[in-house]
């Protein structure tokens, strides 16, 4: 089985007096389509954690190793070029932008993609069919419900075909019935074979999920944990 | 998957819940990464670029509409200014330029010794004649002063005791040529011409100020004038002259008559009329025109290039003008600086969000910064045209010709993206410094 994540001891310190810990040296590894949910409660470090993964931030200490390239070693263009290839982010507040139709908010993905022009829009239309919005390509955001919004963003975290979707509390400014349609919506793109991890505080949400892990003050232990087991720090595994 | 506490972190509910085993697959130290040239690099093409440019631009047409009037308004000011200081000094330049760029005048040289026995001048009499033969000279005449020994010149034959009628009043000889040359007009009568010169006719021409002081405003009724015991036919009253203005004040007499009553040897001074363009060439031409054998017994004078005269004019002009413009254009820039670094905080969401999709910090900043040079672009060609429209209104109303640098309209929308370009240096620095983890937290 191919890893997609793989966290060797990383951890993240913000400065400050005193400095916060918000997460401690942590071992995590998600293999290739996994579905993954990071439960915990507010402040405990679940954002911390999606932020490095996503490559928005770097680890105070560790490697982080996603599709087995260390990383750290990596400049800032090429961070940037990971981010734009292999991630897509889904964010609770969605992140759409209100003066663009639904097709030029997906298209925004590829921007940053050098050579991505040709068939940029045609992409989008079927990233936007994928998620069930195939008949609202050129309005507003602004008109669509909080669910129709949310889809398109995950239209536009799919349109780049990445290794890796996050998502920060995708059903936090949903109702539990629109929520309901984005975690079909997840379902369905797991069993498509998507690499998926979900930060959620809330046990539903966690519940569809394949794998459970959940974090305290910055620690990360796993639940459900049913098909990998304990390795010896400060080594990675190859499988 | 696999998850493991840190070393040394305690871990204290863990276990009963974690089924974790030792992971029993070969267990390999990792590889060297994979080498960096597989790596997908981020980039933004110039026409991506100009694409969130013009979308983000046209997201909110009024707002950029406002943002970008200070900055019109600047330029336009600018380019009125400009224009209308071009403009109005050429209409300056043109009436005095046409009276200076059309005169030359010949004159004895003071510094030329003459040769022992020559004549003491070399200017001739009939040295109008001779020059009104050259190409460019629209008319030509002599002017010398004469001296009547301090005779006084009365308009009545009797000396009356009662009253003062008699006055001490310059009296001038010239050619009939003179009166073209200096642009005279008349206010009554006429001119001498060439028969009353050569026959020495006792005539004169009054001007305006020697006449009200004589007490002649008529020549229909041949009133005479008398200079000591000598008596003139007065012919004609002087109304202006664009040249010569002591004319105005003197009696004007035919050099025919100067000689012979007042014994006048030679003439003083040649006036000459010439076409535009070609003072430099009669300046030249005259010496030897009129003295063949010894041009260099003469002194030809014309007044400065134009040119010259015109930059002096307008610089003064556009000095002040130009501070007038200059400060609206910064108050421009401060407007457009502003506006562009509220929309920065504004789109805070929206930075995090590009950086997520793979935008570096130098593509944010690139984009704010070419927004705000675009902006300030526009803003420069609607000034550009609103300046434009204002020199030619106002030119129309003068009835002017409005007159413009032909750079003007190239360099003043530059002068606007020029204007983009610093106010949007700082607001392009700060969204390229926002933090993406920053940007996305808690902002819709
Ligand atoms: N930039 C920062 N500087 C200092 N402390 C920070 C920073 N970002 C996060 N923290 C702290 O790190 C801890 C973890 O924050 P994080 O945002 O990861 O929590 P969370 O689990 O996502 O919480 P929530 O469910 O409320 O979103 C918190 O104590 C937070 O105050
Ligand atoms: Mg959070």
């Amino acid at each position: 089985m191919n890893t997609v994540v793989d966290l060797d001891q990383v951890s993240r310190t913000f400065p400050g007096t005193p400095p916060v810990e918000a997460l401690k040296p942590t071992n995590l590894t998600i293999h290739t389509g996994q579905y993954i949910a990071i439960v915990g409660p507010s402040g405990s470090g679940k954002s911390t954690m999606l932020h490095l993964l996503g490559l928005l931030d770097s680890p105070t200490s560790g490697t982080y190793y996603l599709d087995d390239i260390d990383t750290s070693t990596l400049s800032e263009k090429e961070r940037a070029g990971v981010r734009s290839s292999r991630i897509g982010f889904v964010f609770q507040s969605f992140h759409l932008l209100q003066h663009r139709t639904t097709v030029e908010n997906v298209m925004l993905a590829e921007v940053y993609r050098p050579g991505s022009s040709s068939g940029r829009e045609t992409r989008a239309i079927e990233a936007l069919e994928q998620v069930g919005l195939g008949h609202r390509l050129d309005v507003s955001p602004a008109t669509l419900s909080g669910g129709e919004r949310q889809r398109v963003a995950i239209a536009r975290a799919l349109v780049s075909k990445p290794s890796l979707l996050l998502a920060d509390e995708p059903t936090g400014n949903l109702d539990t019935a629109t929520g309901e349609q984005i975690l079909a919506l997840f379902d369905q793109l797991h069993q498509d074979g998507l690499t998926l991890a979900v930060i959620t505080h809330d046990d539903e949400v966690s519940a569809r999920a394949q794998r459970r892990v959940r974090i305290r003050d910055g620690i990360v232990k796993a639940e459900d944990d049913n098909d990998g087991g304990l390795r010896p720090s400060g080594s990675r595994v190859v499988r | 998957m696999t998850i493991i506490p840190g070393p040394g972190l305690p871990f204290p509910e863990d276990n009963p819940d974690d089924s974790d085993t030792p992971n029993n697959a070969p267990s390999v130290i990792k590889a060297a990464p994979e080498p960096p040239d597989k790596l997908p690099r981020s980039g933004l093409s110039v026409r991506d670029l100009f694409n969130e440019m013009t979308l983000a631009l046209t997201a909110r047409p009024a707002r950029t509409i406002l943002t970008a009037m200070g900055t019109v308004l600047g330029v336009a000011a600018l380019v009125a200014t400009l224009g209308l200081a071009k403009t109005a000094g050429n209409q300056i330049v043109t009436r005095f330029d046409e009276l200076a760029a059309t005169k030359v005048t010949v004159e004895p040289n003071q510094s030329f010794r003459q040769a022992p026995g020559g004549a003491t001048s070399a200017i001739p009499w009939d040295a109008g004649d001779r020059l009104e033969r050259l190409n460019g000279v629209r008319a030509a005449g002599t002017k010398s002063d004469v001296d009547v020994s301090g005779q006084l010149a009365r308009s009545v034959p009797v000396i009356d005791p009662l009253g003062q009628t008699e006055f001490q009043v310059p009296v001038i000889a010239v050619s009939p040529g003179l009166f073209q040359s200096a642009r005279s007009t008349l206010y009554t009568g006429r001119f001498f011409d060439e028969g009353h010169d050569e026959r020495a006719d006792p005539v004169a021409i009054l001007g305006p100020a020697a006449a009200e002081r004589l007490n002649v405003s008529r020549v229909d009724n041949n009133p005479a004038i008398f200079i000591g015991d000598q008596s003139f036919a007065v012919i004609g009253i002087l109304a202006t002259t664009q040249r010569e203005p002591a004319l105005l004040n003197s009696i004007v007499i035919p050099n025919g008559l100067a000689r012979e009553r007042y014994s006048l040897e030679v003439p003083s001074e040649v006036l000459i009329d010439v076409e535009i363009g070609a003072t430099e060439q009669i300046r030249i031409q005259s010496a030897t025109a009129l003295s063949p054998n010894q041009p260099e017994a003469l002194r030809s004078t014309a007044s400065a290039p134009p040119s010259r005269v015109r930059g002096d004019v307008q610089n003064d002009l556009n000095a002040l003008f130009l501070v007038l413009g200059a400060v609206s254009l910064l108050v421009g820039t401060i407007g457009i600086a502003n506006v562009t670094l509220v929309s920065v905080l504004e789109r805070t969401g929206e930075i995090g969000l590009r950086r997520a999709l793979g935008a570096t910090r130098r593509h944010i900043a690139v984009q704010f910064l070419s927004e705000s040079v675009a902006l300030g672009a526009f803003a420069g060609l609607v000034g550009t045209s609103l300046g434009i429209l204002c020199v030619v209104i106002v030119s129309a109303n003068e009835q002017w010709t409005p007159v413009l640098d032909p750079w003007l309209p190239f360099a003043a929308p530059v002068l606007g993206a020029i204007t983009g370009l610093l106010a949007g240096t700082y607001p392009a620095w700060k969204a390229a410094s926002t933090e993406p983890i920053a940007a996305l937290r808690g902002l819709r």
